[in-house]
């Protein structure tokens, strides 16, 4: 397991071993992708989970790494969900599923959890997508097509409001096509907000000059830009 | 008025909400949602009502059975798409309900805004997207920002945990939500408690909307419903 973490890119953890591919395998699942993530995940942050896939996060951050976890519905120090006689109606997470707290939690109204993403004081969120661009643009809110009911949360204040955003999913779509694209073509969460985009197939950097790869699994960095249809950049 | 009453029933507390009244409604998912309170102003009958509330209901109880009974005109909320949201989903899909999208903090914060006497306010979230369409918007410090007018409510319908005589409120864990912003931002602010406790014998340092936003309070027999646990 420990090739999953050639990739280690956490700011306190530079990498220097340049882009890795790792094609003695093949991609990712979303729990080692979770793993990957957690990885690189900076001691001490105050860290938000998107719903879905980026919740497994959770499962892999050591407690001693001292992460402490925001749930937008107003609390920061959310421990596991909850299971049987811990299930309290009163306490879910931003997903509604019902979840514990740890030592040191706090709760507050929501005027003031969101305005303390708004106001820069999260470290890093992950969220899920439906594209990414190379810019960092983020689609994750509405698939725009006519008979959907446009439903954004809270997707849009994390966008904007989080120091790091750093999104989780599939590269591509269960049809193939690509979700890391030039420009996205669904709806905007936000613009430009994206850092880094974790999938099962690499890890790549965007809003730069050029999308750089990090980091690949089950695929070249030459056979992902032809089915991405974009020149990639790989680490000096 | 100065006072906050102390009333016996649901049906009480929401006596006199108007047609067409806009009406906060506190509550994330079920966590919050003041089931008694949506029950009697089911039974009261007001309709062609605005209702401000993060989600549009789950299943078919507390804002679901409300729209069910035919009496909202238009909904303000963040997320009305869920699992079991299938009440508004068949009233939105066959156009009988209005829907207008406002991001979570944004609606937190308006109404904020307007229990706080803000008369409009500039905020980041939504810039670039097609919720910014016919926004005011203004760059400051190199940063754009959209224009957020307040939300106010006629009623706000909240719950809380304890409150006192005075109206006095406590909440627990994640079901405060929306009731402190709420009960700040409504002309009327009516709150269903788990109980009613002697004056003086709630911490004052621990209480988190003060008597002077309430205007009724009921207390309520705790409600036990399910909620689904982890996979």
């Amino acid at each position: 397991m420990t090739d999953l973490f050639h990739a280690g890119t956490a700011e306190d953890h530079p990498v220097e071993t340049g882009t890795v591919e790792h094609l003695d395998r093949g991609p990712l699942t979303m729990d080692e992708l979770a793993e990957v993530i957690a990885r690189d995940i900076p001691e001490g942050s105050f860290l938000n989970l998107g719903i879905g896939q980026p919740t497994k996060i959770a499962d892999h951050l050591p407690a001693e790494l001292g992460v402490i976890l925001h749930t937008e519905n107003g609390m920061l120090g959310m421990g596991p969900a909850a299971d049987g006689d811990q299930i309290d109606p009163d306490l879910t997470n931003a997903g509604k599923v019902p979840v514990t707290e740890l030592p040191g939690a706090s709760y507050f109204h929501h005027a003031d959890s969101f305005a303390m993403m708004r106001g820069g004081h999260l470290d890093v969120c992950v969220l899920g997508a439906y594209q990414v661009a190379a810019n960092g643009d983020l689609a994750n809110w509405h698939t725009g097509k006519p008979d959907a009911i446009p439903a954004v949360g809270g997707a849009m204040d994390l966008a904007i409001g989080a120091k790091d955003v750093l999104v989780m999913m599939t590269l591509f779509g269960k049809d193939g096509t690509p979700k890391l694209v030039r420009s996205c073509s669904y709806p905007l969460t936000g613009v430009g907000c994206v850092s880094r985009v974790y999938t099962d197939h690499g890890i790549f950097e965007v809003g730069g000059e050029s999308v750089v790869v990090r980091a690949t699994w089950g695929i070249s960095v030459a056979d992902l830009e032809e089915r991405l249809g974009m020149p990639l950049a790989t680490v000096a | 008025m100065a006072r906050t009453q102390l009333l016996e029933t649901a049906d009480e507390a929401v006596a006199g909400i108007e047609d067409g009244s806009t009406v906060l409604v506190g509550g994330f998912g079920l966590a919050g949602m003041p089931f008694d309170l949506i029950d009697a102003l089911i039974r009261q009958g007001a309709t062609d009502l605005t209702i401000v509330s993060n989600n549009a209901g789950n299943g078919e109880v507390g804002l679901a059975a409300l729209l069910k009974a035919g009496r909202v005109r238009k909904v303000l909320c963040s997320f009305p798409r869920q699992s079991d949201s299938y009440v508004f989903d068949e009233l939105y899909l066959a156009g009988r309900i209005e829907l207008e999208v406002v991001p979570q903090g944004n609606l937190a914060e308006r109404m904020r805004a307007a229990g706080a006497g803000i008369g409009a306010f500039y905020g980041p979230t939504a810039v670039g997207t097609s919720l910014a369409e016919g926004k005011e918007s203004r760059v400051i410090d190199g940063r754009e920002y959209l224009l957020e007018y307040p939300i106010r409510g006629d009623y706000a319908l909240i719950s809380a945990h304890h409150a006192d005589r005075l109206g006095n409120l406590v909440y627990r864990k994640t079901a405060r939500n929306f009731g402190p912003v709420m009960a700040a931002a409504a002309s009327t602010t009516i709150v269903q408690v788990n109980g009613v406790v002697e004056t003086g014998s709630l911490d004052p340092e621990a209480v988190v909307t003060p008597s002077i936003y309430v205007d009724r309070v009921v207390a309520v027999e705790e409600r036990h419903y399910t909620v689904q646990g982890a996979r």
